[in-house]
C-alpha cells in the first residue's frame, strides 16, 4: 500500500463524525439514485414493450402517408404475398399483414363507432399481445370465415359475448357500402383503455372481400428481435421491398412519436431532479475538504518545509475525497441494491398511482429489476462530481506560503 | 430580554468567522431552495394547466347523468331536463354556469372518409359559458340555436375526412329504439383545440336537431355545472346532489377523469415529497457545518461556561446560529426563485416534446405556477426540520463540561 494511500485513508478517520456525516450526504443520495434511475429505466421499458407489443410493432411497412392519415385508399397491393416475402427475407415469423378501417358495429341493443382491423391468424400472435389477452372464447381461425374479436368494454357497451353476431357497417375502399354480419368468437382484454373500449379484429381475407380492397392492405406489422435491432432491421426490409413500389418503412418512433418524446419529457424532468442532489451533495463536499485543508495549514506548512510539493500535497486531498466517495459508492450500491431487490418482491405503488398508469400502459404496481445502469449511474456520477468538488481545496494548496503556514494559529 | 440580544450577536458574530465555510453553505440553501420552489412551480403550472383544459374542454366542475349512463353512454341512458328543485339550485349564484347536452358514440362520414367520434348535442347559449369550443372557432360561426342544422368540427377531424367548411357530412347514430339513425349535416364551423385528440373526437350540433334525429323527445345525456373553483367542488356536488335526488348520479370532475383528479392528488404529495428530499440532501452539510463550528470553538465555550453562561444559553447560541444561517439561505433562494420564475410567466415552449406531453395530457407549453402555500411550505419546512437537525450539534456543545473543555488542546 503506497505511503499516500495510507495518509489519505488515516487523515480521513481523523474526524471520523465530519467524515461520515459527508459520506451519509452521498450515500442518502446514492441510494436515491439506484432506486429512482432503477424505477425509470424499468418503466420505460415496460412502456415501450407493452405499447409496441399490443399493435405497433418495432416496424410498419405502409403506403407513404398512411400513418398520418389512416385513409383507405392509402394501400399496398397485394399484402400477403409481400408478407410471405419478407418474412422470408428476414427468415422470421415475427411479420403480419394487417388493414384497417372504420365501422359502426350494431349488435341488437346497442350500436358503437370503431377501428377494424384485418389480421392473419396465423401470424399476428407472433407480433402482437392481442391473441394472447383473449379472456373467453378463441382467437380467429380461418383467412374467410365471418369472425370477429372485440375487446371486453366494447363487449360490455354492446351487451354481448362470445356466439352473439354483429352487424358491421362501413364504406369500403372504392367509397362503396361495406356490409357484413359475423360471429364474435373471442373477447380480449389488453387492459388498455383504448382497444378494449373500440377496437375489433376480422381475419383478413374476410375485411378485403367486405370492404373490397382486392388484395390489398394498410400495413405489414413486423418485430425485430430486440429494440436494438431495429434499424438494421429496417434497413433490411426496405432492401427486401420490390424496386419501384411506393412504400415506405416507419420505425416504431416515426409511427408513436409520443411514446418517444412522453419519456424524454419525463426523462429530463427526473434529470433537473438528480443534478439537484447531485449538485447539494457536491457543496457538501467541498464544504467538509475545505475544512479539512483550513484546519491543517500548519501541518501541511510543515510538510511542505520538509520538501513535499504542493502537487502532491493537493493529490492527497484529491485521494481522501475519491476514498470517501468510494465508500460513499459501495455503501449507496448496496443498500441501494438491497431496496430495489426488496421492491422486485413486494413491489412499488404509491396513492394515485392505479388510475394514472393505466395512461401509459403500465401495472398499476411496479416491480423494478436490479440493473447495471440503475445500479451505476448515479453513484458514479455522485462520485466523480465529488472528486470535482473537491479540486478548489486541493488547488488553494498551490498558493500556500510554507513558512506563513506554519506559523498559522 | 437583554440576553436573548447578547444571544442573537454572539451567533451573527459566529456564523462569520468563517465566513468562507458559511459562504459554502449558504450556496448551497440557495440552491436547495431554488431547487424546491422552481421545480414545485413548473409541475404545478403543467398540471394545474392540463386540469383547467380537462375541466374547460367537456365535464364542467359537476356533472348530472342517468346512473348507468358512464357505463353504457348512449342514448337510451338518459334523463329529464332539470325541473323544480333542481331548476331552482341550478339557478343558484353559486352556479356559474350550467347546460344540458346530449352526448352519445357516433360515426361520421364524408364522401372520402368515415370516422368514429363522440356526438355532442348542445344548448349554444349555454356551452358558450362552460367549454372551449366557441373560444377556439377558426372559421365559420358557433351554432346559433337550438335547431341549428348544422355541425361543428375539430380541424384535425377535417383533415382525416378530406372536407370543409360548407361542405356536408354524415352523421350516423343509434335512436331511443335501437335503429340506426342518421342525418346529413352542413359543417358550419371548424374549433382548434390545444389537444389533437379533442379535435379529432369531437363533434357539435345543435341539441333540438340531435334530439329530434335520435328521438328522445326534450330528454337529454348529461348536464354540466361550473362553479366558481375547480379546486373546491365538494359543496356544489353535494348540494346539486341534494336536488338532484337518488335516480340520477351527480360527480365532480375528479371522479368523471380519474386520470386527472388523481393528478392533482398526487402533486400535493409530490410537491411536499421533493421539498424534503432536497432538504435531506442539504441537512448532512448542515449539521457537518454546526458541529465542525462548535468542535474548534470548544475552548471558548467552556470559558463561557465557566464564566457563568448557563447551557441554554450555549444551546440557544447555535441553534440560533443555524437558524440564522438558514434564513438568510431561504431569503436569498426565494428571491433567485422569484426571479427566475418570472421571466418564464409567459410560457416555456416545449413543442420538442409535444406530442409526448400529449401523451400526459399536458398542452406543449408550459406556465410555471407559484403558489403561496408552496412557497410557504418549503421554507417551513425548511426552517423546523433545520431546527430540528440543529438540536444535536447544540446540545452536545451544551453538555460540555467546563474544566475539561478549557484544558482542551
Amino acid at each position: 500500500m503506497s505511503i499516500g494511500f495510507r495518509l489519505a485513508w488515516r487523515n480521513l478517520w481523523r474526524r471520523k463524525r465530519r467524515t461520515w456525516l459527508t459520506v451519509g450526504a452521498m450515500v442518502f443520495s446514492n441510494i436515491l439514485l439506484v432506486f429512482m434511475i432503477s424505477l425509470q429505466v424499468g418503466m420505460y421499458a415496460m412502456m415501450i414493450s407493452n405499447t409496441l407489443r399490443a399493435q405497433t410493432a418495432h416496424l410498419q411497412v405502409q403506403a407513404p402517408g398512411y400513418k398520418d392519415d389512416f385513409k383507405i385508399r392509402q394501400v399496398v397491393p397485394a399484402i400477403e404475398t409481400l408478407a410471405a416475402e419478407i418474412r422470408q427475407g428476414l427468415e422470421t415469423d415475427q411479420v403480419a399483414a394487417r388493414a384497417g378501417a372504420f365501422a359502426l358495429a350494431s349488435s341488437a341493443d346497442r350500436s358503437y363507432g370503431i377501428q377494424i382491423t384485418g389480421v392473419e391468424p396465423e401470424y399476428e400472435a407472433r407480433v402482437s399481445s392481442l391473441p394472447g389477452q383473449i379472456q373467453e372464447g378463441r382467437f380467429l381461425g380461418d383467412m374467410m370465415a365471418p369472425e370477429i374479436v372485440i375487446g371486453s368494454t366494447l363487449a360490455r357497451n354492446l351487451k354481448v359475448g362470445v356466439g352473439d353476431e354483429l352487424t358491421i357497417l362501413g364504406s369500403g375502399r372504392d367509397g362503396s357500402m361495406a356490409a357484413a354480419v359475423v360471429g364474435i368468437v373471442g373477447v380480449f382484454e389488453s387492459g388498455m383503455p383504448d382497444l378494449d373500449r373500440g377496437f375489433a379484429e376480422v381475419p383478413l381475407g374476410y375485411f378485403q372481400d367486405t370492404f373490397t380492397m382486392e388484395g390489398a392492405g394498410h400495413a405489414i406489422a413486423i418485430l425485430a428481435p430486440s429494440l436494438m435491432q431495429v434499424g438494421a432491421f429496417q434497413t433490411r426490409v426496405e432492401g427486401l421491398l420490390p424496386p419501384n413500389a411506393d412504400l415506405a418503412v416507419h420505425d416504431w418512433d416515426a409511427l408513436l412519436p409520443g411514446l418517444k418524446q412522453a419519456i424524454q419529457a419525463d426523462f429530463a424532468s427526473a434529470w433537473f431532479m438528480y443534478a439537484i442532489l447531485i449538485v447539494l451533495v457536491a457543496f457538501s463536499v467541498l464544504n467538509t475538504q475545505l475544512m479539512s485543508v483550513l484546519e491543517r495549514t500548519k501541518e501541511f506548512g510543515i510538510i511542505m518545509s520538509l520538501g513535499v510539493t504542493p502537487r502532491r500535497l493537493g493529490r492527497l486531498v484529491l485521494l481522501e475525497t475519491a476514498l470517501m466517495g468510494f465508500v460513499g459508492l459501495l455503501l449507496g450500491m448496496a443498500l441501494g441494491a438491497v431496496l430495489i431487490l426488496w421492491l422486485h418482491q413486494h413491489g412499488f405503488s404509491y396513492p394515485g398511482m392505479e388510475e394514472m398508469a393505466g395512461k401509459f400502459n403500465l401495472p398499476s404496481r411496479i416491480y423494478p429489476e436490479l440493473s447495471v445502469v440503475g445500479l451505476f449511474v448515479g453513484p458514479t456520477i455522485v462520485l466523480f462530481s465529488s472528486v470535482v468538488a473537491a479540486l478548489y481545496p486541493a488547488l488553494r494548496l498551490r498558493w500556500m506560503e510554507p513558512v506563513q503556514a506554519m506559523r498559522a494559529a | 430580554m437583554g440576553s436573548w440580544r447578547i444571544t442573537l450577536r454572539f451567533a451573527w458574530r459566529n456564523l462569520w468567522r468563517n465566513h468562507r465555510r458559511t459562504l459554502i453553505m449558504l450556496a448551497a440553501i440557495v440552491v436547495g431552495t431554488w431547487a424546491m420552489i422552481f421545480m414545485t412551480a413548473l409541475m404545478r403550472g403543467m398540471v394545474d394547466e392540463m386540469v383547467q383544459d380537462g375541466v374547460s374542454v367537456l365535464p364542467g366542475h359537476v356533472q348530472i347523468h342517468h346512473p348507468d349512463y358512464r357505463d353504457d353512454p348512449t342514448v337510451v341512458n338518459r334523463i329529464a331536463p332539470p325541473t323544480g328543485d333542481l331548476l331552482e339550485v341550478l339557478n343558484r349564484p353559486e352556479v356559474v354556469a350550467w347546460t344540458t347536452r346530449v352526448r352519445v358514440p357516433a360515426v361520421i362520414s364524408s364522401e372520402r372518409d368515415t370516422r368514429g367520434v363522440t356526438l355532442i348535442g348542445t344548448d349554444p347559449e349555454g356551452e358558450q359559458a362552460i367549454s372551449f369550443v366557441a373560444d377556439d372557432l377558426v372559421e365559420g360561426r358557433f351554432l346559433e340555436s337550438r335547431h341549428d342544422k348544422g355541425v361543428v368540427v375539430g380541424r384535425k377531424l377535417v383533415e382525416r375526412l378530406e372536407t370543409d367548411l360548407g361542405k356536408r357530412v354524415v352523421i350516423m347514430s343509434q335512436d331511443g329504439e335501437n335503429e340506426i339513425a342518421d342525418r346529413g349535416f352542413r359543417i358550419v364551423g371548424i374549433f382548434e383545440s390545444k389537444l389533437d385528440q379533442y379535435e379529432e373526437g369531437f363533434v357539435f350540433a345543435a341539441e333540438g336537431t340531435v334530439q329530434e334525429l335520435l328521438g328522445m323527445g326534450d330528454e337529454i345525456s348529461e348536464i354540466a355545472i361550473l362553479g366558481t373553483d375547480y379546486r373546491n367542488v365538494e359543496d356544489l356536488d353535494r348540494m346539486v346532489a341534494q336536488a338532484a335526488g337518488p335516480e340520477m348520479e351527480v360527480l365532480p370532475w375528479q371522479e368523471l377523469d380519474a386520470y386527472l383528479g388523481s393528478m392533482l392528488a398526487v402533486m400535493d404529495g409530490f410537491v411536499f415529497v421533493w421539498i424534503v428530499v432536497v432538504f435531506l440532501a442539504l441537512s448532512f452539510g448542515l449539521v457537518n457545518t454546526l458541529v465542525m463550528a462548535v468542535f474548534e470553538r470548544v475552548r471558548e465555550i467552556g470559558l463561557m461556561l465557566a464564566l457563568g453562561m448557563t447551557p441554554k444559553n450555549i444551546l440557544s447560541q447555535v441553534v440560533l446560529e443555524s437558524i440564522l444561517l438558514l434564513a438568510i439561505g431561504l431569503a436569498f433562494g426565494n428571491l433567485l426563485a422569484w426571479a427566475s420564475i418570472e421571466p418564464l410567466k409567459d410560457g416555456i415552449d416545449v413543442s420538442v416534446v409535444g406530442e409526448g406531453m400529449e401523451y400526459f395530457g399536458a398542452a406543449s407549453v408550459l406556465y410555471p405556477a407559484l403558489y403561496l402555500k408552496d412557497i410557504i411550505l418549503a421554507n417551513v419546512t425548511v426552517i423546523v426540520l433545520g431546527f430540528l437537525a440543529s438540536l444535536s450539534p447544540a446540545w452536545r456543545a451544551s453538555r460540555y463540561d467546563p474544566v475539561e473543555a478549557i484544558t482542551k488542546v
